[in-house]
């Protein structure tokens, strides 16, 4: 019987033969990431007793969350965190203004095919577009992984996603994905490992391989990957500590077996699909942006660790170029990464933003949680690229948020109403 | 770890996520588990907090505590009282922050034969929830998990590990 691509990891990783679903392995990772938390982590490690870090060389911090510090309870969290980088010699530590971990950690060459992540963050599942095995833990979990530097996992049963066909202009990923969410819903993936495969996603970039993965969280997925191809070496070189050999080996190593048992396996042909939205209060509330044409909406964000990256603030700018936005529309803009600022700037993309009214915001997450740099008031309505829209998370408990792929959104601010971006 | 409990039941529905248990506006800035405990709830049920009682236990259906991994979802409703969870299933890393805060969080089908402010039993030793309106059974925790429950949580757990005194 063949394995899964997480099988063969947590085999591998366990020094065992093989593994099966249900199974309890003891690992040790090779990364732990962990971003603002750290500060709480770093409490929570202290109170375990221990003084030293298993392996410093397996932290990556990244402040993202709330940066630069909103106030003065951020500002001293910030300060322990770096405090605790010091004091520990953690080297991979990406102060504010770097980006958002998920963007960051890749960027940095933290992540490679069969690398085994764990992360004090639900989107962790984001670096399986490496090929890694990479999934979301909490803080107390986090903090006896830097103590003991290792961790239980339950081998998941693994659902495989096929998904064919060519994508209609002004589709990406993220119309992919919400689809798959809409259909198979919040729990449709819990506790499973997803695999994403076809012939749609061989011809996606890194960039959009990462929206797939990263979301898969929304559908309660443990981790999800999408099989390391030549698109993903080439993304990945020069990037990690390993030379190009290692890397190709590590990439053919840990691919799933063509006879691998699944828990289930589906299919979608997105040749026909139109754009999607995830509607308030639930990712999984998704219908084609047809349905909430006309909507109203006083704010538009392009970015978080779902859509900040390069690809996606640039079909941002292909809609918007030489035009504006509504009166009424408040648009944020926030890059993932410096790495992504940068290449935006150069690209002209951040002027024909700025130009077509955009607000931008430094690389971070932004107000994606509510904690800062554009809450909702009560009764009013954005359209996000982010990942969550549930009640509350923006602001206000009485706002609504909507979903969409980065297109949906420029659409939608130029309009001042939800808007199909095919239509523009 | 209490082999036994019986508490007067908190019913809720299918997803709720860890947003309206507990708010990412009060992630980074409350740390005190009190404090915490004042808002759990907050943006799904606001009479929570002000009727809860120690020993209490939450029923739901299923994917409970899906979203975000922020293990105060589990904090704030331990320090409320909470004494349980029984959910028809749950999303996987708030089961694995709620065993790691030793909070006892069982996957059994039991929502539909409970209202809220009626009374259900959990017994731990027999794997059996008995509800008003039928009594179901539940597979035992794995000896891993049943450890970490049984030292009172990761930290102790961990602690235990490292040879660390208390």
């Amino acid at each position: 019987m063949g394995k899964t691509f997480a099988e063969k990891v947590l085999a591998h990783k366990a020094g065992l033969d093989s593994v099966t679903p249900g199974q309890i392995v003891t690992v040790k990772p090779d990364k732990l990431l962990t971003h603002d938390n750290t500060s709480d982590i770093a409490a929570k490690f202290r109170k375990i007793g221990a003084d030293r870090v298993a392996d410093p060389a397996m932290n990556v911090i990244v402040l993202d969350h709330v940066t630069p510090a909103a106030n003065e309870t951020y500002a001293a969290s910030h300060k322990a965190t770096r405090g605790f980088v010091m004091g520990q010699g953690i080297t991979a530590f990406y102060d504010i203004g770097e980006g958002i971990c998920h963007q960051v950690l890749p960027e940095k060459g933290h992540a490679w095919p069969g690398a085994v992540i764990v992360g004090s963050d639900s989107h962790t599942p984001t670096h399986g577009a490496f090929g890694a095995f990479a999934a979301g833990i909490g803080r107390t979990e986090a903090a006896a992984v830097m103590a003991t530097g290792k961790i239980w996992l339950r081998v998941p049963e693994t659902l495989r996603v096929i998904v064919n066909g060519r994508l209609p202009p002004r589709l990406s990923a993220k119309d992919v994905i919400l689809h798959i969410i809409g259909d198979l819903r919040a729990d449709g993936a819990t506790y499973c490992s997803v695999e994403f495969a076809g012939e749609t996603i061989r011809t996606m970039s890194v960039a959009s391989r990462m929206v797939l993965c990263n979301m898969a969280a929304e559908m309660g997925a443990k981790n999800a990957v999408v099989e390391p191809d030549d698109t993903t070496l080439k993304w990945l070189a020069g990037r990690t500590p390993w030379d190009s050999e290692t890397l190709h080996r590590c990439a053919a190593t840990f691919c799933a077996d063509p006879d691998a048992a699944y828990a289930r396996v589906v299919e979608y042909d997105v040749s026909d699909l139109a754009p999607q939205v995830a509607k308030p209060h639930t990712v999984d509330n998704v219908v084609p942006v047809t349905e909430v044409a006309g909507v109203k909406i006083d704010q538009a964000l392009i970015g978080t660790c779902t859509n900040g990256r390069l690809e996606d603030l640039a079909a941002a700018a292909e809609i918007l170029r030489g035009k504006h936005i509504a009166s009424s529309v408040r648009l944020l803009v926030l890059p993932a990464s410096r790495e992504v600022l940068l290449a935006a700037i150069e690209r002209g993309i951040i002027a024909d933003l700025v130009a077509a009214g955009a607000t931008l915001l430094n690389p971070g997450c932004g107000p994606c949680l509510g904690a800062h740099e554009g809450c909702m008031a009560p009764g009013e309505v954005t359209i996000s690229t982010a990942n969550r829209n549930f009640k509350g998370r923006m602001g206000s408990k009485e706002a609504f948020t909507y979903l969409g792929s980065p297109a949906t959104v420029a659409a939608s601010a130029l309009a001042g109403v939800i808007a199909d971006p095919g239509g523009i | 770890m209490q082999t036994k409990i019986t508490g007067r039941v908190w019913k809720y529905g299918d997803d709720v996520n860890t947003d309206v248990i507990f708010p990412g506006k009060y992630t980074y800035s409350l740390t005190d588990p009190a404090e915490m405990a004042k808002h759990a709830l907050e943006d799904l049920d606001p009479a929570f907090v002000a009727n809860v009682r120690p020993g209490d236990i939450i029923v739901a259906g299923k994917n409970w505590g899906c979203g975000s991994s922020r293990e105060q979802a589990v904090i704030c409703l331990k320090h409320a009282g909470v004494s349980a969870i029984v959910a028809r299933s749950f999303a996987r890393i708030y089961f694995r922050n709620a065993i790691n805060h030793a909070l006892p969080i069982i996957a059994c089908d039991v929502v539909d034969s409970v209202e809220s402010g009626e009374t259900i039993t959990i017994d731990f030793a027999a794997g059996t929830v008995t509800a008003p309106r039928g009594e179901y059974t539940f597979p035992p925790y794995s000896p891993e998990v049943l450890e970490i429950l049984e030292d009172g949580g990761l930290i102790p757990h961990a602690r235990k590990e490292l040879g660390i005194k208390s």
